[in-house]
């Protein structure tokens, strides 16, 4: 294989790998570091290899559905199938892929490994919720099947492991049943954090799917100004029997020049974004692709950033920390004005007991930032300061920065995931760049 | 459509396969990977395939096996109408020079056996009435280069096969589709340099059911290969012989 410059969807940082794509998933003779990886839409480097003779093994072109239960919705299939393709199969059939993150273009290996969340969280937790069984591939090259009641340990610290204690090579978990392609969706608009948050808990109890976008770049007490969106699946009798009409994507050409993006321009599109969408409740009807994966219009939006990519943040504020922790949070990111478009907020329910799953009860913020060298970085620092200080965590499918030290003091049950690593992987066959820099991994 | 399909569990043909069982197609799989076979039938049927995927053994490399693996075939879709042949063997040239048996072996499934198995399976359509082949051959085949002319002759042989067999069973109602994939990114292309206009397996598969659908005897896939191989067997022989790709 070839070496090529492999990236997270951030675009920074980009490492020299070689890539293989096979169409039926194993390791590589001998004993050479192992890196899965999906579709790369995990934003750091959490899907870029440590060093350039890795076996990256991409899943993609491992997407076999190996078994479908019309009865329950049971679907076991090889980890590279993406949720656009489970869509596209099964939505017709009335099946909803149990939790969804802001993108369709995630393979269902990487649904595992990150344990992603969705606007359901509240509701359903995260993915890993959903899985029966996985069937991996061991350092030692053997095959395990783990669930949670089969190799239970092994199961929790590969749920949100990020690809660090095997190769995931099929994966059985449950859709939901819907009657409707489409959502039946009301957005309010709310003027502050106060009113955000308190949004978010009133509507939880009656919408399964709930999410704020808000304006990081408003100043003063406009701060969390933004607008509410809650949706749930239409029942047949609400909406039109034909399904939504095929969506058109626009591509990005060229890399954007680091000047569009500017804090000035950014303010005006939140500012109007807010505006635009007047007091008071809308409510309408929305295809499920409007809805769950606006972004996914524009292929390789990645690109608007410019050549030096860019860092998404997300963290959680679990609730004993209180609203006080999430405007510390805000109040450093206005301070230092770094251009984000709407940040997203929510709130997450009850934790998974995977060892490494990021959701915890409380308040969850992301956002991006335009990499811009060192000062990107002390400001990611920063957060993470603020976030330690208020009990909370990062997510790693979306970090790039964060240090070792700042991390395990985010992850109370880091050494439970660790003693299962070393049972499984004691000579650190799955390596990432992320587990170089934030578990202290060998190169 | 009944079809019987060698090569389901990989790249184009795998790709091809999904596209007959998502129309709601019969389909039986010939291969030598049991386990492999399997995870594509089951892979089918999940995508709309009509009733079980069944499978049977065949090895390109092994004529002998070829009438119990049709048998199978008839037997478990109540008479097949269509074979379509993927399967096949690349090498990069500098190891099938260096190699004489991987050579011989390239040849022999590439032409021997794929051959063999279109003649074996055209009498048995004809004989019913009528049905469809449709062979995988290559744009390696329509001009040979010195890069690739071990291969590419291979597929030479394939692409006359299939003309002449089509003009042979026309009078007896057996369609027979030669395609000619260009660059496609797949498992076998892995590892080599991507030149201009490759494709993807699952736009191929569109572009030869298309083919089938509309009864067209040669297929470039993707279609822009047409061109390109128009051009490039009008080059004058002395161009060619400078041409170091």
């Amino acid at each position: 294989m070839p070496l090529e410059p492999v990236a997270g969807w951030g675009r920074h940082p980009v490492r020299p790998g070689r890539v293989e794509r096979p169409e039926r998933l194993g390791l590589p003779a001998g004993s050479a570091t192992v890196l899965g990886r999906g579709l790369g839409r995990a934003y750091g480097d959490a899907a870029v290899p440590a060093r350039a003779d890795t076996h990256v093994v991409a899943t993609p072109r491992a997407d076999r559905i190996l078994d479908f239960d019309a009865a329950s919705g049971r679907l076991t299939c090889e980890a590279g199938l993406s949720l656009a393709e489970v869509l596209r199969l099964f939505l017709p059939r009335g099946w909803f892929p149990p939790v969804t993150p802001g993108t369709k273009f995630v393979t269902v290996g990487g649904c595992v490994a990150a344990d992603v969340h969705g606007k359901n969280h509240h509701r359903d937790g995260s993915f890993g919720g959903f899985v029966e069984r996985l069937r991996l591939r061991v350092a030692d090259g053997g095959e395990v099947v783990c669930g949670p009641d089969v190799e239970r340990e092994l199961f929790l610290a590969t749920v949100g492991g990020m690809g660090l204690t095997a190769l995931i090579v099929e994966v059985t978990f449950r859709l939901q049943p819907v009657e409707t392609p489409w959502m039946v969706v009301e957005t309010e608009a709310l003027r502050d954090l106060g009113s955000m948050l308190e949004g978010l808990e009133a509507s939880a109890p009656d919408w399964p799917y709930t999410v704020g976008w808000i304006d990081c770049l408003a100043r003063g007490g406009d701060i969390g100004r933004g607008v509410l969106i809650r949706g749930r699946h239409a029942r047949a009798d609400e909406v039109a029997s034909r399904p939504p009409p095929a969506r058109r994507v626009l591509g990005v050409p060229i890399d954007a020049p680091e000047w569009l993006l500017n804090p000035m321009l950014v303010r005006l599109f939140n500012g109007l974004y807010y505006r635009a969408h007047g007091t008071g409740r809308r409510s309408r009807r929305q295809s499920y692709e409007r809805f769950f994966y606006p972004l996914d219009a524009i292929r390789d939006w990645n690109r608007l950033y410019g050549p030096r990519g860019f860092l998404q943040y997300q963290c959680v504020l679990p609730r004993a920390a209180g609203r006080a922790a999430v405007d510390v949070v805000l109040g450093r990111l206005a301070a230092a004005g770094a251009a984000s478009f709407l940040a997203v907020i929510k709130d997450f329910g009850a934790a998974s007991e995977a060892y490494l799953s990021f959701p915890v009860e409380g308040t969850t913020l992301a956002l991006d930032l335009p990499y811009r060298g060192a000062a990107t970085e002390a400001l990611v620092h920063e957060l993470d300061a603020c976030v330690i200080a208020g009990g909370g965590r990062i997510y790693l499918a979306k970090d790039a920065v964060t240090r070792a030290e700042d991390f395990a003091r985010m992850m109370p049950r880091l050494g439970e995931w660790n003693a299962v690593r070393d049972r499984w992987d004691p000579a650190r066959r799955f390596r990432s760049a992320l587990s170089m820099r934030i578990l202290g991994d060998p190169a | 459509m009944k079809a019987v399909v060698v090569g389901a569990t990989r790249g184009m043909g795998r790709a091809l396969a999904r596209a007959l069982a998502e129309r709601g197609d019969a389909l039986w799989l010939l291969g030598r990977d049991a386990s492999e076979l399997l995870a594509s039938a089951r892979d089918l049927e999940a995508r709309g395939a009509a009733g079980a995927v069944g499978q049977a053994a065949l090895d390109l490399a092994r004529p002998a096996g070829f009438a119990d693996a049709l048998d199978a075939a008839d037997r478990g879709l109540g008479g097949f109408d269509t074979l379509v042949v993927t399967g096949g063997l690349y090498d990069r040239q500098e190891h099938l020079a260096a190699d004489p048996v991987r050579l011989e072996r390239l040849l022999h499934v590439n032409f021997t056996g794929t051959v063999v198995l279109c003649q074996m399976a055209a009498e048995r359509l004809a004989a019913r009435g009528g049905g469809t082949i449709c062979a995988f051959s290559s744009v390696a085949g329509d001009r040979a280069r010195r890069s690739n002319y071990l291969y590419g002759a291979s597929k030479a042989g394939l692409s006359a096969f299939l003309e002449g067999l089509g003009h042979a069973y026309a009078g007896r109602g057996v369609l027979v589709v030669c395609v000619k994939p260009g660059f496609v990114k797949t498992g076998m292309t892995a590892g080599l340099p991507v030149p201009p206009f490759a494709g993807e397996p699952h736009a191929v598969a569109r572009t030869v059911l298309r083919a089938i659908e509309r009864g067209r005897p040669t297929v470039y896939a993707p279609p822009a290969w047409r061109l390109i191989m128009l051009v490039i067997r009008s080059l004058p022989r002395a161009l060619m012989r400078r041409l170091t790709f």
